[in-house]
């Protein structure tokens, strides 16, 4: 890799020896990938993907810890994802006292360590820091040092900025050092597709469905899809981001998609077309039954598979605030259908803390209360993620918490159903 | 017995006992409930993974294609090689993903105990996963070489 003279004096240790292992830590990073330089980062934010002060996570500590005491900061305030505890969520004795003394016992010290570091400000704990009411939100072009695999391919290929999928620890190197390597979804040529997938449904795709069978067939390429803008329109308006957000986040989780494309809806399909797609791009068909056979695969993780749900999640990634009030209205409609009053599976929206925010000050907040359903700032997945959760019977209409977890996913009117009507029709 | 030959992402020398996925390997999925609750036998959690979910991985050698999901995904494998749960080499089929080698940079050059070592060989080619099957020995070498039996 060619490094101009700043950067060859880091490498060879004049700056110190923690900034040269970092420096170290990129080069041999960007090396694996054939990037031949050092590009600077250009986002005015950072994003981390380590929030929790998860009590198995002491060696991410440590090195935080090093770097804060030899004044390696983050020349970029950052955003993290969302914090694991709310006390609002339901939760039993066990689960608190297993929650706060076992596995995130070090939620306090790492806010601490996160503040020195540079987090932008308290409560900036959201996986979808790009939404207006946040204000992480890169241009087109940026060149970002982030990691969270939903955030990365939203701004990917929903802002149409630069951003290879990070590991966390990597993220905050990039910020530290202010450049990041050249290679993969930095360049145009990592940006072609090299899969067509053909969408042929006979209705509006679920997008946390679709999303799922595109990640498991194309792993970590890219994929340009045509014929969703039949069902999203031309424009990115709130409701085809919030689709484009759900549906990357299943393609993210599910395979390890970093960009794609929609054929005449996101910037650089609309910008560049057909001519984004490789040579030699293989093709997929996406049909109701390839979805159907999709879902029919997901293996069911509950002991039994009968069981009644004890608790659902909406909202991996945290909801929109379109989302919020779309699924107000429809919950109180599926309710007064009913005949019930609140919704009969104990039911958390989760949304970031800006979005709640918002949220709250509509007439939508008192009325979704009023149906018995909680709006939190957590991450469902850390909830999800001890023996104690993991062996009751969750339902969810995320394809991320349903890889993840336990949880049992189902699509969103399937969910409505579930707790509006115990799941009768 | 057969040879091939990939690229070295961190050296090591060693002989273990193969594990097979040919499906990614989800690396937060895999890894988190052995690093949460002290499962040093770092046994597989991914449900979707049915070639490894159940298997213990620290220790063998895990060959694979590629690693998929959470960007969590190379811290996972630098705790999981700071705590002396990781398996005892990453050989894979394919060119390593920014993940995977994430976590085998981090690791390598953050962490100096012996212990912590991981051994990585990408691009070994879709032969090896497919001549390759979970319980044979696996030899690798420095550069690059590996042996199955």
């Amino acid at each position: 890799m060619e490094l101009n003279k700043e950067q060859q004096q880091i490498l060879n240790g004049e700056k110190g020896e923690t900034l040269k292992k970092v420096m170290e830590t990129l080069v041999r990073y960007g090396e694996l990938f054939g990037a031949t330089k050092l590009v600077p980062v250009t986002s005015k934010y950072n994003h981390l993907v380590t929030s929790f002060g998860l009590k198995a996570l002491g060696p991410v500590y440590d090195l935080m810890d090093k770097l804060i005491q030899e004044g390696e900061v983050s020349k970029q305030q950052f955003s993290c994802d969302p914090r694991p505890l709310d006390k609002n969520v339901p939760a039993s004795f066990l689960q608190n006292f297993i929650f706060n003394n076992f596995m995130y016992s070090r939620q306090d010290f790492y806010e601490g360590q996160l503040q020195q570091l540079g987090l932008m400000e308290k409560d900036a704990f959201t996986c979808t820091c790009y939404m207006d009411e946040v204000g992480n939100k890169p241009q087109k072009g940026d060149v970002l040092s982030w990691a969270e695999s939903s955030a990365v391919v939203y701004v990917n290929s929903v802002l149409g900025a630069r951003c290879n999928r990070n590991s966390g620890i990597m993220d905050i190197m990039g910020s530290i050092l202010g450049y990041v390597p050249y290679f993969g979804l930095l360049t145009d040529e990592g940006r072609k597709a090299s899969w067509i997938i053909e969408i042929k449904t006979t209705k509006k795709p679920e997008a946390q469905l679709l999303g799922s069978a595109i990640g498991m067939k194309v792993m970590e390429a890219v994929p340009y899809v045509k014929g969703l803008d039949k069902w999203l329109g031309t424009e990115l308006d709130d409701a085809a981001c919030t689709y484009l957000k759900d549906f990357g986040a299943a393609t993210a989780s599910n395979g390890a998609v970093g960009l794609y494309h929609i054929d005449n809806l996101t910037p650089e399909a609309k910008e560049m077309g057909e001519t984004l797609i490789k040579e030699d791009a293989l093709v997929y068909v996406i049909d109701d039954s390839e979805l159907q056979r999709v879902k029919d695969n997901y293996p069911v993780m509950w002991k039994n598979a009968d069981a009644k749900p004890k608790l659902c999640f909406i909202g991996c990634p945290h909801m929109s605030l379109e989302q919020l009030k779309t699924w107000t209205d429809n919950v109180e409609k599926a309710l007064k259908e009913s005949g019930n009053k609140k919704v009969i599976v104990p039911t958390v929206f989760t949304a970031s803390p800006q979005v709640l925010k918002e949220f709250n000050k509509t007439e939508y907040a008192q009325r979704l209360k009023a149906t018995g359903i909680i709006t939190s700032y957590i991450c469902p997945l850390m909830y999800m993620n001890n023996p104690l959760s993991g062996k009751m019977p969750v339902i969810t209409s995320s394809n991320k918490l349903r890889t993840y977890t336990t949880a049992r996913y189902y699509t969103d009117d399937e969910i409505l159903l579930q707790i509006t009507k115990g799941g009768k029709n | 017995m057969k040879q091939f030959k990939g690229r070295v992402v961190t050296p090591g020398n060693l002989k273990a006992e193969a594990l097979v996925s040919h499906y990614g390997l989800n690396t937060l999925a895999s890894f988190q409930k052995a690093l949460q609750f002290g499962d040093k036998n770092a046994t597989c959690g991914d449900q979707n993974n049915p070639d490894l979910f159940g298997h213990q991985m620290a220790g063998k050698a895990l060959c694979l294609p590629q690693t998929i999901g959470s960007t969590t995904g190379g811290l996972v494998l630098y705790c999981a090689c700071s705590m002396k749960r990781q398996p005892a080499c990453l050989l894979f089929s394919l060119p390593i993903d920014s993940l995977a080698g994430a976590g085998a940079i981090l690791a390598s050059v953050w962490l100096e105990d012996e212990g912590s070592k991981m051994p990585v060989i990408d691009s070994l080619g879709e032969e090896f996963l497919e001549y390759v099957k979970t319980g044979m020995t696996i030899s690798i070498e420095e550069d690059g070489t590996v042996t199955v039996e």
